[in-house]
């Protein structure tokens, strides 16, 4: 079977744009944690077992 | 790129795999527009009575800031052929091949979307909304359908960037007002004689790009005289905040002081001959356009921050 091989140059920023990517996808992850404790407020934990 | 263990060699083109850089993707959402936006927004989000929470108000900038990033990677997968023949334009990452057309039009409906959504599901759905038509209007009604056919393209879809400070505003009280329209129509009202100034002196190129911008279609006379008009209109909005009493009498003296000398460039640009090759009236005024808008809402927004914090 017959494999790509990419050049130096492509695989360079290929890596570029995964790490743009990953950078992204954990920015949103804090950004919806903190919203999310910030849209409950402080009386997240405040209810009756 | 090659086939390993084969005797083809093949273009890179051919297998089409991208060598775009994350810079020219950042490029894709026009980031200069973007940062007027952001300003904008901002300030209408401060401007605006009532409270939102700080990590909430960075929330909704970022979102308003993502989809006009949106609206502007659509733009650009729309007017690619356009912008390939356009000077200022060439460059930009569709025309010299480093993006393809379908990963900019991805690349915009992801961002849209996302943008929307968490607008509306963090802060509140009115300003999702609003958001949603504002990159609606901007992708579909200006780019595909104003921008080539009428030369009240940018009269029209001027309304596009002149929504961020409604937004910024429904952020904050979920709602619109006249005090959110007057941040409109400073905006709306400013955009014809800021892009006519800069069309008159690029006609050539909007001419080659076959764009119906006004002085191509109407003329230099008519363009210079609907600049002067506009300008006027401009310079009268931009004192209401002032007239409205939701800006101080500094802004009021500030807004009307710089009214004056926009109108008195646009003179200038109505004087201007129309055989005068180098045309500094009208670069002089697409200059002072960019400081004039920039700066209103620089003091808007320092008034803002200043009842805000109580000083």
């Amino acid at each position: 079977m017959d494999q790509v091989k990419l050049t130096e140059g492509q695989k360079k920023v290929r890596r570029r744009r995964s790490v743009a990517i990953a950078l992204a996808l954990a920015l949103l992850v804090v950004l919806f944690y903190v919203a999310t404790i910030v849209k409950f407020g402080p009386g997240m934990f405040d209810r009756p077992l | 790129m090659t086939y390993s263990e084969d005797m083809a060699t093949l273009d890179a083109a051919d297998i089409g795999f991208s060598e775009a850089e994350p810079r020219d993707y950042f490029a894709l959402l026009k980031p200069r527009v973007m940062s007027l936006v952001v300003f904008t927004a901002l300030a209408g989000m401060i401007v605006a009575p009532g409270a939102i929470h700080p990590f909430l108000a960075f929330v909704a900038i970022l979102c308003i800031a993502i989809g006009a990033g949106a609206s502007g990677a659509l733009n650009m997968w729309y007017d690619a052929d356009i912008d390939r023949v356009m000077s200022r334009t060439s460059s930009r990452p569709i025309p010299t091949g480093r993006i393809k057309p379908q990963e900019a039009l991805s690349f915009g409906l992801v961002l849209a979307a996302f943008s929307v959504l968490t607008l509306g599901l963090l802060v509140n759905w009115f300003a999702g909304f609003l958001l949603a038509f504002t990159i609606f209007f901007y992708a579909v009604i200006y780019t595909m359908w104003l921008k080539r056919s009428t030369p009240q393209n940018i009269v029209i879809g001027g309304a596009a960037g002149a929504f961020p400070p409604m937004i910024g505003w429904a952020c904050v009280t979920g709602s619109v007002s006249l005090e959110s329209i007057v941040l409109f129509l400073m905006i709306f009202l400013w955009t014809p004689p800021h892009f006519w100034a800069l069309a008159l002196y690029k006609v050539g190129d909007y001419e080659k790009a076959g764009v119906p911008m006004m002085p191509n279609v109407a003329g230099m006379k008519s363009t210079k005289r609907q600049i002067l008009f506009y300008a006027v209109l401009t310079a009268g909005v931009g004192a209401l905040p002032y007239v409205l009493g939701f800006a101080s009498p500094v802004y009021g003296v500030f807004s009307a002081g710089m009214g004056l000398v926009f109108v008195q460039r646009a003179w200038r640009v109505f004087r201007m001959q129309d055989t005068d090759a180098v045309m500094a009236p009208a670069k002089s005024l697409f200059g002072f356009s960019l400081v004039y808008l920039a700066s209103l809402f620089a003091v808007l927004l320092v008034e803002g921050l200043a009842v805000r914090f109580g000083l």
